[in-house]
């Protein structure tokens, strides 16, 4: 194995773990606001949050690439201010990953606390334990399950994601070169062998992912 | 004492109609809410829990205002201290059976929670989850429970219903204890005409959310407008 090889895996490790730590703390808070809470245009948040799921991955990366642009707003903001581009970077990549990969977090969480009694969150509160102790202490100790599979479903996806990573990160080994591009990169190259090698990892890692949560699902009613 | 004037809407099988509740409850009385299913039952303990906000209306327990609909007040559910009992009795899998019980306190005593677990026959089954506890466990363990948050109203919701006769019959007996060990307001649920007059020291009829009669059960239960009114339906 060479040192390039290497460096792909590694990086596309990175990537997977980061959108899903970032996701982790980020998709809770909206997992629960969606699954407890009414709030105005709530069908247009959730329809927004699930774009992913049928949208072409393209589609956003070409929207990436024109927010992360010096000639819009937000590109702007960050060349003058914090002298960063996000185009064709890691970070740039980053961003575009979580915000593609926010329905295979959000709706298993969201799907784990709705489907818990409303009766154990009543009951906490009538204990006279707030929203917050109740989310700690009852809510996440119950849905361990639905924890393991969406952080597992975002890794999964991830290191997978081809699409929204060869439109906002290009082919840049070492900072946006990911398994998947590999694959692409070396059958164009004819290099069969390398592309067998990586993809043979991709198989056995998400079949290995795939079946943590299956036998999650089984394992449920023998949690406690 | 508790002072009770609400009024909320509800839709029922029969169409919609109106909760509407105007009553007082004297300290250490074990009050029955007795009436068919979506006559208001559940809705009242669950307005008096502050889980459900009536309409307009008034409820004060003591000196303290815990809904006045003129003055907008709403005590949130967690400062009303109520021991709620849920018809499944939502113990948390997640905890033992002495989890649940130290949970509910509001700071921890370990040996009131073991007074509570000698009480209820509980020692035994302290470190189970209630996934694994029988139905009559469960009633004992959500009693237990209710009762560690010493709270100022215990609020039961059909706490029977789930068990077999003779289990309930040995059942109303803890929550006669539980009533006498808190020395407060109890509301209970309940369908069952023995329960009521086994347990109950004063009983609610509720009709299409209206409240029919209060009195003592036998008071209750044996005058002629219950016979014509709800006799043929319970009997």
């Amino acid at each position: 194995m060479n040192q390039d090889f290497v460096n792909t895996l590694l990086l596309t490790g990175r990537l997977a773990s980061w959108t899903t730590i970032i996701l982790f703390v980020i998709g809770f808070p909206i997992a629960y606001l969606l699954a407890y809470k009414r709030f105005f245009l709530k069908a247009v948040v959730e329809a927004l949050i699930s774009m992913p799921l049928v949208l072409p991955p393209t589609v956003l990366g070409f929207y990436m690439l024109v927010a992360y642009s010096p000639q819009n707003a937000f590109g702007r903001l960050l060349a003058e201010h914090f002298n960063t581009r996000l185009a064709f970077s890691f970070e740039g990549v980053l961003i575009a990953s979580v915000l593609f990969s926010l329905p295979f977090m959000i709706q298993p969480l969201q799907n784990g606390l709705t489907s818990i009694p409303k009766s154990y969150r009543e009951t906490a509160y009538t204990l006279g334990k707030s929203e917050f102790t109740t989310f700690i202490r009852v809510l996440i100790p119950n849905m361990i399950p639905s924890i393991i599979t969406a952080a597992a479903m975002t890794f999964a996806h991830c290191i997978g994601e081809f699409g929204v990573v060869i439109m906002v990160g290009g082919n840049m080994p070492g900072e946006t070169r990911v398994a998947s591009i590999a694959i692409y990169d070396e059958v164009q190259a004819m290099n069969y062998q390398t592309a067998n090698q990586y993809s043979f990892i991709l198989f056995i890692i998400s079949l290995l992912i795939l079946t943590l949560i299956y036998s999650m699902n089984g394992k449920k009613k023998i949690l406690f | 004492m508790l002072k009770i004037d609400i009024q909320r809407s509800m839709l029922t099988s029969e169409g919609k109609t109106d909760l509407k509740v105007c009553t007082e409850i004297q300290d250490n009385e074990l009050l029955c809410l007795f009436g068919h299913s979506g006559a208001g039952k559940t809705t009242l303990l669950r307005i008096l829990a502050g889980l459900t906000t009536p309409d307009k209306g008034r409820i004060v327990f003591n000196d303290m205002v815990w809904y006045d609909s003129e003055k907008k007040i709403n005590v949130p559910s967690q400062k009303r201290n109520v021991g709620y009992m849920f018809q499944d009795y939502a113990l948390f899998p997640n905890m033992t059976v002495e989890k649940n019980i130290s949970f509910a306190q509001k700071e921890k005593d370990k040996e009131e929670v073991d007074k509570l677990l000698k009480l209820f026959d509980l020692e035994a089954l302290r470190n189970q989850h209630p996934p694994k506890l029988s139905g009559g466990q469960k009633q004992r363990v959500a009693l237990a429970r209710a009762l560690a948050a010493k709270p100022n109203v215990l609020l039961l919701d059909e706490p029977l219903s789930a068990l077999d006769f003779d289990l309930r019959l040995a059942l109303q007996h803890e929550i006669r204890k539980a009533h006498d060990l808190l020395n407060t307001v109890t509301l209970m649920v309940s369908h069952d005409l023995q329960e009521v007059f086994h347990l109950a020291t004063s009983v609610i009829t509720i009709k299409n959310g209206i409240v029919i009669n209060k009195g003592k059960p036998a008071d209750i239960f044996n005058s002629k407008s219950f016979e014509y009114s709800h006799k043929v339906e319970y009997l």
